[in-house]
C-alpha cells in the first residue's frame, strides 16, 4: 500500500475536503475541515483496503498567528498489517476549539482527547469523560497554549533579570 | 593474623553534660531524649527522581547510612521519624507528599534533598512544585543537583543536631503550633 493509493481511495471518496497534501520523511499528511474529521477516520479504519485500525497518537499545536486555524489536531494513525503510517490533520479556531470525538472509533483517544483538553483546551463534543488527565484538577487555563507563559507564576525568590524572563 | 582487619576505632556518642556521684549520673530530660532520637532516627525515603539514586548510593555500603544511628528506613510514614523528600515534587504530587506527612506522628523532621525538591531547581514550569515548603513545613536543605552523598550526610547530621537540641517541649508550644497552621495542618 503506497501513499498515492491511499490518497486516491480518499480523493474519490471525499474530493476536494482533502487539503496540503505533504509528504514530508515519507508520510503522508493531509488536512481536512473540522466537520468531516469523523467520517475520515472511520473510512480510514473501516474500508477493508485501508485498516488503519490503530490510532498511535493525537496531539495539538498552537498557532497563535493563523487567526480562525490557530488550534491544530493531529491524528497519526497506522495500518497494523502493512505497518503504513499517516497523519491526519484538523484546524480550529480558539473561541470555540470544538472538534468531535473519536472515541466511538477508537478507545485509545478517551485519554489523548483528555490530554489534548487538558494541555490545550480543545472541546471533544461527544468525549464521555472530558477531564483534566495530567495536571492538577485546580488548574484554571491550558498551559501549552502559546499566551501562558512556560514559568510557574506563583515563584518570587527568583530574579527576573537572571532568569531571562 | 586474621585477614579481617576489625574496625578498633569504634566512636560512640558522648554521654550529655551532668552532674556524676558515685552511682548516680543527672542530667537534663530534654538533653536524654534528644540523644536517643537524634541516634535512632527512622527515616522515609520519598524518592521521585535522581537525588533518589544518590540516596541509594548513601543508605548503601560505601556511604552506610546506618552509621548515624539509620539502619533501619521505614516505608510506612506512621513508623518514621524523618522525611527525605528527594527529587523533583510535582503540583499532582503536593497533596500526595502532605498526605504522607500527616500520617507521620510527632516528632517528625523533614529534610529537603536537592534543588527540586528544596525549591523546584530547573524546573521552574507551570507543573513544579517550587519547593516543598510551599505545603510542608522543611527542617534542613540540601542543595545539590544532585547533592553527593557527603552533602546527604551532612544534611542528614543537621537533622541530629537539630533533633538533640530540640526541647521536648516544643512540639505542644505556640510557635510551632503556628507554624503547623501556617501550611494549614491541625
Amino acid at each position: 500500500m503506497t501513499n498515492d493509493d491511499i490518497l486516491q481511495k480518499l480523493q474519490a471518496k471525499f474530493g476536494q475536503t482533502i487539503q496540503h497534501i505533504e509528504e514530508p520523511y515519507g508520510m503522508l499528511t493531509f488536512e481536512a475541515p473540522k466537520e468531516d474529521n469523523l467520517k475520515i477516520l472511520s473510512f480510514l479504519k473501516d474500508d477493508p483496503s485501508l485498516q488503519f485500525t490503530y490510532l498511535n497518537d493525537l496531539t495539538v499545536v498552537h498557532y497563535p498567528e493563523q487567526i480562525g486555524k490557530e488550534l491544530c489536531v493531529v491524528y497519526l494513525l497506522q495500518n497494523i498489517y502493512t505497518k503504513t503510517r499517516i497523519r491526519f490533520k484538523t484546524y480550529t479556531d480558539i473561541i470555540t476549539p470544538e472538534v468531535y470525538t473519536a472515541t466511538s472509533l477508537y478507545a485509545t483517544a478517551n485519554w489523548l482527547e483528555r490530554e489534548a483538553y487538558d494541555f490545550f483546551g480543545v472541546q471533544f463534543i461527544g468525549h464521555p469523560n472530558l477531564i483534566r488527565i495530567m495536571n492538577v484538577e485546580e488548574m484554571d487555563y491550558h498551559p501549552l497554549r502559546k499566551e501562558f507563559p512556560l514559568e510557574d507564576q506563583t515563584r518570587s525568590d527568583k530574579d527576573d533579570d537572571m532568569f531571562g524572563r | 593474623m586474621r585477614p579481617v582487619t576489625h574496625n578498633t576505632k569504634v566512636k560512640l556518642v558522648e554521654a550529655p553534660q551532668g552532674f556524676t556521684g558515685e552511682g548516680f549520673f543527672t542530667t537534663k530530660l530534654s538533653e536524654v531524649v534528644g540523644l536517643a532520637r537524634s541516634n535512632s532516627i527512622w527515616p522515609l525515603p520519598f524518592a521521585t527522581s535522581c537525588c533518589g539514586i544518590e540516596f541509594m548510593a548513601t543508605m548503601a555500603a560505601h556511604y552506610d547510612l546506618a552509621r548515624f544511628g539509620s539502619e533501619r528506613l521505614g516505608f510506612s510514614p506512621r513508623q518514621c521519624d524523618l522525611l527525605m523528600v528527594m527529587g523533583t515534587i510535582s503540583k499532582k504530587m503536593a497533596p500526595v507528599l502532605r498526605q504522607v506527612y500527616l500520617q507521620m506522628a510527632e516528632p517528625r523532621w523533614v529534610l529537603a534533598v536537592g534543588a527540586c525538591a528544596s525549591s523546584g531547581g530547573i524546573f521552574d514550569t507551570y507543573s513544579v512544585l517550587q519547593g516543598i515548603d510551599q505545603v510542608i513545613p522543611v527542617d534542613v536543605y540540601v542543595p545539590g543537583c544532585p547533592p553527593r552523598p557527603e552533602a546527604i550526610l551532612d544534611g542528614f547530621m543537621r537533622i541530629q543536631d537539630l533533633v538533640k537540641q530540640e526541647s521536648i517541649r516544643r512540639r505542644t508550644d505556640d510557635q510551632y503550633k503556628e507554624l503547623l497552621n501556617s501550611y494549614g495542618i491541625q
